[in-house]
């Protein structure tokens, strides 16, 4: 059936919020809802404006004098720059399709968190500014002053949107909210009003290369780890290159993957397909982050993070570019990468050196993500797959909001899960593919303060997740973005015991034979594959065990049998 | 036994008004979602609610499984929890019934029988308060384990952590972390 009409969702719907009554709840900025402030230090090291500590939780958040203007000043420069913009504050005509549609709004039950009165945030400043209806009329034309309470309500709720853009699929007349949440944003920003978890990774990365400020050494002694535990489990020795010069293809991944449970078994992934393939390619030190927090600051130090991906490609002469498994991550090299640091013409095409295919897709881009290189592998029968290793798992798919709706890359993951795993199940329809439910989490919110938020808006998702955990047995929820690995493994905690969160390319791995491989029983993680732990006992005693137990309870069963 | 039909009779005007009053912790443009989104994955915390109410219930009413009631006010008590209410807020739903059910047994002599069924719905308003309670811990736990799972491999590599005390990073289908 796909997405709903806008004529179909109008009928539907009568939502329209208050009006405008909502401007008179004042809101109150509550603890388990909000994240630290920007630190003083990482404002500084990346020259932002009004570095200094401060405590959003706190009366006085110790702004310039001339703080109005700075902000008012700041919309009319976007307003004459981004057309979308001016259109976005003009033409909502409040019917409320989208009101119903967000995540934070569903699990908060917050009206000020239906996308309608996120953009109000916005639109009624623009309207008492900029329209001579709203410099009238005041109030009765949805306009207000912008007021120290005012922009506090900004700061509150556009650090509550996640940018994942679902309200925007429902909107008749394509009103993208997000992108009122970026500009909000970056308003903010010019006050020196972001947060600590934003900021912090965007310095990092703006002096080191990553998101966790990890040095060259630092990234080579944790993938030598993984190669060590990769050899122990599997039998294989993995032997990956660091900015080697020449060599054919260059592969980015988000920093999440070197350092943080559950991606770290990803990255395992990845090492071994590649070593397994014999691929020609190179990890960089330098360009060693996929994702860009930048994006949640300010377009020009999203444009400054990303540019080390091409300048990393040139300086080390490679063909093309292959990127790991993130969300956010690909709607910034999709949507932005070309324009900004653009045309990447001492690149080629993709193709792939094992099938042959050309990724056209990627023809002006000259990278393609890690899953589109796989989907292509096993379409061609280029890996030798036993997806019978991973029947203790029931899987589903959480299509990343940014994949799915930022890029329409909804049937790649499928085709790849479906060959690796024997047992998969989507969620219900209106929460998967474009109509994707975010983990709750994205565009920089991940950080542990705002736990109460994260719940909130995971619960949509997690609702889902419940249905087919308790319809089919799902105990598995895969992914292909760093940050749903850490988010959702915290709101399956608390919404779904029992079901794992994995990327991808672990369970890939896991299905994977090898050349050369050892006796392997345990998967990526280290823990036994329930009814491969002992196979030759199993094979000596297979006379005499004449029924199997049934593994519907595989996955707990692991846990409990030792590791050894 | 004259409750029980009382109950049995009155249960669908008894559940859309305690479904009226459990609304009523939200501002009228979410109460009115509630009420209206019958897509339970549309609207969790609408579907929630009738889970819970549709169970105690049944428990109250058929002598339903308690195990079956437990897991759906947990349903309910979860999202409650994270729903900036308080303590008392989070599990006022499950009072709630006996203002409605005292209503309907208004002038029909039942004190006795009403005595005992309050009693019964005192007992999962306890059990209520524990869900409640563990949900906020849960919360705390989450912050915890978040911050091992971001530094352990750090600490690991620069030996400030060492193999004895490895707790493992959890089986592929155990929760992950
Ligand atoms: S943003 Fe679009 S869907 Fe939402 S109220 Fe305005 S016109 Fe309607
Ligand atoms: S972009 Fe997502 S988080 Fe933001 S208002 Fe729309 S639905 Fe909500």
């Amino acid at each position: 059936m796909g997405t709903p009409k806008p004529e179909e969702l109008i009928q539907k719907i009568d939502l329209t919020p208050q009006w405008p009554g909502w401007m008179d709840t004042p809101t109150e900025i509550k603890p388990g809802n909000f994240c630290w402030g920007a630190k003083a230090k990482d404002l500084d090291g990346i020259g932002f404006p009004n570095p200094r500590e401060w405590n959003p939780g706190e009366e006085d958040w110790k702004l310039p004098e001339n703080w109005k203007e700075i902000v008012i000043e700041g919309l009319r420069e976007r307003l004459e720059k981004y057309r979308t913009l001016k259109v976005f504050m003009d033409i909502c005509v409040r019917c409320g399709a989208c009101a119903d549609k967000c995540h934070f709004f569903l699990g908060s039950g917050d009206p000020k968190n239906m996308p309608v009165l996120r953009a109000e945030l916005l639109r009624s400043i623009y309207r008492r500014e900029f329209t001579t209806a709203g410099k009238i009329l005041g109030k009765f034309a949805g306009a207000r002053e912008l007021t120290m309470d005012v922009f506090k309500e900004m700061w509150y709720y556009f650090f509550q949107c996640t940018e994942c853009r679902r309200c925007s699929v429902f909107c008749p007349f394509g009103i993208d909210t997000a992108e009122i949440t970026i500009i909000g944003r970056e308003l903010l920003n010019l006050l020196g009003c972001n947060i600590a978890w934003i900021t912090g990774p965007v310095n990092n990365c703006y002096h080191k290369g990553n998101h966790l400020g990890l040095e060259p050494h630092a990234i080579m002694s944790s993938l030598e780890y993984m190669i060590d535990d990769i050899e122990e489990y599997t039998g294989v020795k993995v032997e990956p290159t660091f900015n080697r010069k020449g060599a054919e293809i260059l592969f980015i991944t988000p920093s999440g993957d070197l350092f943080a449970d559950p991606g770290t078994f990803t990255c395992m992934g990845y090492l071994l397909m590649f070593h397994e393939l014999g691929l020609d390619y190179t990890w960089s030190t330098y360009a060693s982050e996929g994702g860009n927090f930048g994006f949640f600051t300010t377009n020009e130090m999203a444009k400054r993070l990303n540019y080390k991906m091409y300048a990393e490609a040139k300086r080390l002469g490679v063909k093309w570019i292959i990127g790991g498994e993130c969300g956010h991550m690909w709607r910034v090299l999709n949507q932005y990468m070309d324009t900004w640091n653009g045309p990447a013409d001492f690149l080629e095409v993709p193709v792939s050196p094992i099938t042959g295919t050309r990724f056209d897709n990627a023809k002006q881009l000259k990278m393609i993500h890690a899953v589109e290189f796989t989907a292509d592998l096993i379409k061609n029968n280029k890996l030798k797959l036993d997806p019978s290793r991973n029947d203790h798992l029931t899987v589903t798919y959480h299509d990343s909001c940014n994949t799915a709706r930022g890029m329409g890359f909804m049937d790649e993951p499928r085709y790849v899960i479906n060959s690796v795993c024997n047992n998969f199940f989507d969620m219900p329809e209106n929460t998967i593919r474009e109509q994707t439910f975010c983990c709750g989490s994205g565009s920089g919110l991940n950080a542990s303060e705002n736990m109460d938020l994260r719940m909130k808006g995971g619960l949509p998702r997690a609702n889902a997740v419940k249905y087919v955990n308790e319809k089919h047995g799902v105990n598995l929820l895969a992914n292909i973005c760093a940050i749903d690995r850490a988010a959702l493994t915290s709101s399956m905690d608390y919404w779904v015991p029992g079901v794992a969160v994995a990327g991808v390319h672990e369970l890939v791995a896991n299905a994977m034979v090898f050349k050369g491989q050892g006796k392997r029983t345990v998967d990526l993680r280290g823990e036994d594959i329930p009814g491969m732990e002992e196979e030759e006992e199993a094979e000596e005693a297979a006379e005499s065990i004449a029924v199997q137990e049934p593994q519907e309870e595989a996955a707990g069963a692991a846990g409990e049998e030792g590791s050894e | 036994m004259e409750l029980d039909s009382l109950l049995s009779e009155k249960r669908e005007e008894i559940t859309r008004e305690w479904f009226n009053l459990i609304i009523q912790a939200y501002p009228p443009d979410t109460a009115k979602f509630l009420k209206n989104q019958t897509n339970r994955f549309a609207n969790p915390v609408g579907h929630a609610i009738s889970e819970a109410m549709e169970a105690v219930l049944g428990h109250l009413v058929e002598d339903r499984d308690p195990a079956d009631v437990y897991r759906s006010m947990d349903g309910l008590v979860r999202i409650k929890a994270i729903q900036d209410f308080t303590a008392s807020q989070s599990i006022r739903f499950i009072f709630s019934l006996k203002e409605v059910i005292r209503k309907k047994a208004q002038g029909q002599h039942l004190s006795g029988e009403l005595l005992e069924l309050e009693t019964r719905i005192d007992e999962l308003a306890l059990g209520c308060f524990d869900i409640y309670m563990a949900c906020r811990e849960k919360i705390y736990d989450l912050k915890a384990k978040e911050l091992k799972s971001m530094h352990f491999r750090l600490l690991k590599q620069a030996n400030l952590v060492s193999e004895a005390g490895d707790p493992g990073s959890g089986p592929v289908g155990g929760n992950g972390s």
